[in-house]
């Protein structure tokens, strides 16, 4: 499906604050994978969700995406095949436009577009079904600007429109951790349900070490920009909390204990 | 204000309102700062002038009119996105180019119209007295280019436009080429001034290289009183807002050139100060009522 072959990035190259985020990295990711990512606060987590998503062109290493080598693809260009979700829930939609109308701009995901009309009648019968699903009533307010909704409710749209046309990898980016405890929990049931639904590769990044053993069939744990855990299947169900702790502390030592991730 | 200082107004309103559209699509639309429109009112008066002078149809001189905006703004747009210069420093590199390009395009600084067949004389044709011919003319014109613009950003084009202007990364998201997006946009609405540029030349008849200094001050002075008092609610009321905030501000204009205090009146040197006041007026209004209320 997706495949990662040594790539490194470089923020800040050549000044004094040159930063490692990606060390050779290479994964592989196979079809119909939920992976779950880990990693203390600049261990390259997000990086390498930019990474696939092409928000920047690596420094080496090459990214293929069913055997078609996208490195050099643009972002928008890749975009058509990758469904994404970020971490600031304001940043998926826009709050000037009304719902159908971010639903709409994300139902043609990927495909030119013309002068016809931005929203049909066929559209919002489908929206009205789709919206229906995420069970926060908003199915009767498809007119209503996204922005008189709360950063949770966004965050569902966010969800659905990543989904509205199936991706072929969805890209989750620590997208429930700027929500309260309930609103997070919902959009995780929401993630697990729209995930095995339509059975899609996933990466889902996170802060959450009990999200990420509790979705997903496999983990990866990074540090210092490489992968240094990678656990699927059995072996990953049976991981704990403790072991994921007893991984830090044998890469990091002392450093651990004032890490944010001991909180979570 | 006298009947004909009334009358002028409106016509300078829906005239100038087409620009206004321009500088809307821009500013409020795509969220760029867009100078370019000080250079591409005079090159659409330019070319619409030299068109007309040799032999071309005033219709058909309005369409090279834009199709020459349009290139001015696709070309602040690809100074923008391709270059990454600036959206201000690209719109202003563009304005200056555009004063020499409108130079070598008449010829000199200026070209006359005098007795030429201007757009305005198919409107007496039709039996408009002659001090209303250009007011009904320029409101219709301005009528169909409303009614075109709230259709075209109701279409899945139109809604990229809003969405880049929005929100940069859930566009990109989307799979949207923003460059794409932006230099189109800008051109579009360079076009929609190049086009207000060759109806003013016709109206006045002449085209003057000095015609467009200050085009964007007014046009942002239109937008930015339209949405305060007629509201920006819609992108159609929006669109409306911007037209009408024009006429408002011809209108204060003509009322502040024709007031007198004892000795004192403004002269035409004034206008500048007066819209300058407008402006900062209709961007406190909606903070000041805001306390008012409380």
């Amino acid at each position: 499906m997706i495949e990662l072959a040594e790539v490194t990035k470089y923020f800040h190259r050549g000044s004094v604050n040159q930063v490692l985020a990606l060390d050779k990295v290479s994964l592989s990711v196979s079809d119909g994978d939920f992976i779950t990512v880990i990693g203390s606060n600049g261990a390259g987590k997000s990086t390498l969700l930019a990474s696939i998503a092409g928000s920047f062109l690596p420094d080496s290493g090459t990214i293929t995406l069913d055997g078609e080598d996208i490195t050099a693809w643009p972002e928008h260009r890749r975009a058509a095949h990758l469904g994404r979700v970020f971490q600031d829930p304001l940043l998926g939609t826009c709050a000037s436009l009304s719902i159908e109308q971010n639903l709409a701009l994300a139902l043609r995901r990927g495909q030119p577009r013309g002068l016809s009309r931005g929203v049909t009648d066929d559209d919002r019968a489908f929206f009205g079904h789709e919206v229906h699903k995420i069970g926060l009533g908003l199915e009767e307010r498809l007119a209503d600007r996204i922005g008189l909704l709360s950063g949770g409710q966004r965050q569902a749209l966010t969800l659905l429109m990543a989904t509205l046309v199936r991706p072929k990898v969805l890209l989750l980016d620590e997208h429930t951790a700027a929500l309260d405890p309930k609103t997070a929990n919902a959009i995780l049931l929401l993630t697990e349900h729209l995930v095995t639904e339509q059975n899609l590769t996933t990466l889902m990044v996170t802060h959450n070490m009990n999200q990420a053993l509790k979705l997903g069939n496999r983990l990866i744990m990074l540090h210092q920009g490489a992968i240094i855990l990678d656990v699927a299947g059995e072996e990953k169900r049976r991981l704990k909390v403790n072991d994921l702790l007893a991984q830090f502390y044998a890469v990091k030592g002392e450093e651990f204990s004032s890490d944010k991730m001991l909180l979570t | 204000m006298s009947f004909f200082a009334f009358i002028g107004a409106i016509e300078q309103g829906f005239v100038y309102g087409i620009m206004v559209l321009g500088v809307y699509l821009t500013f409020r639309v795509l969220d760029f700062p867009d100078l370019t429109v000080d250079g591409s009112l005079p090159l659409g008066a330019a070319v619409s002038a030299v068109a007309i002078t040799h032999g071309v149809n005033p219709f058909l001189s309005l369409f090279l009119a834009m199709a020459a905006g349009f290139l001015a703004g696709a070309i602040t747009g690809l100074l923008n996105t391709k270059l990454r210069i600036l959206h201000l420093l690209a719109s202003i590199l563009t304005m200056i180019a555009l004063y020499s390009i409108n130079i070598r395009i008449m010829d000199g600084p200026n070209v006359s119209l005098l007795g030429a067949n201007t757009v305005l004389d198919a409107g007496m044709r039709l039996g408009l007295a002659p001090y209303l011919a250009a007011p009904v003319c320029f409101a219709v014109m301005a009528g169909l280019v409303m009614v075109l613009l709230i259709w075209f950003l109701h279409t899945e084009l139109g809604l990229t436009l809003l969405a880049t202007g929005d929100n940069h990364q859930m566009i990109v998201a989307q799979g949207v080429n923003t460059h794409k997006v932006v230099i189109f946009g800008v051109g579009l609405s360079n076009a929609l001034v190049a086009f207000a540029g060759a109806l003013i030349a016709q109206n006045q008849g002449a085209a003057d290289v000095n015609m467009g200094v200050g085009t964007i001050v007014a046009g942002l002075a239109s937008v930015i009183v339209g949405e305060t008092v007629f509201g920006a609610g819609s992108v159609a009321r929006a669109v409306v807002a911007a037209v009408l905030g024009s006429i408002l501000y011809r209108m204060v204009i003509a009322l502040a050139l024709g007031l007198k205090i004892g000795d004192f009146a403004f002269s035409p040197s004034d206008l500048n100060l007066i819209t300058a006041a407008l402006v900062v007026c209709a961007m406190a209004a909606p903070a000041l009522k805001k306390r008012l209320a409380r």
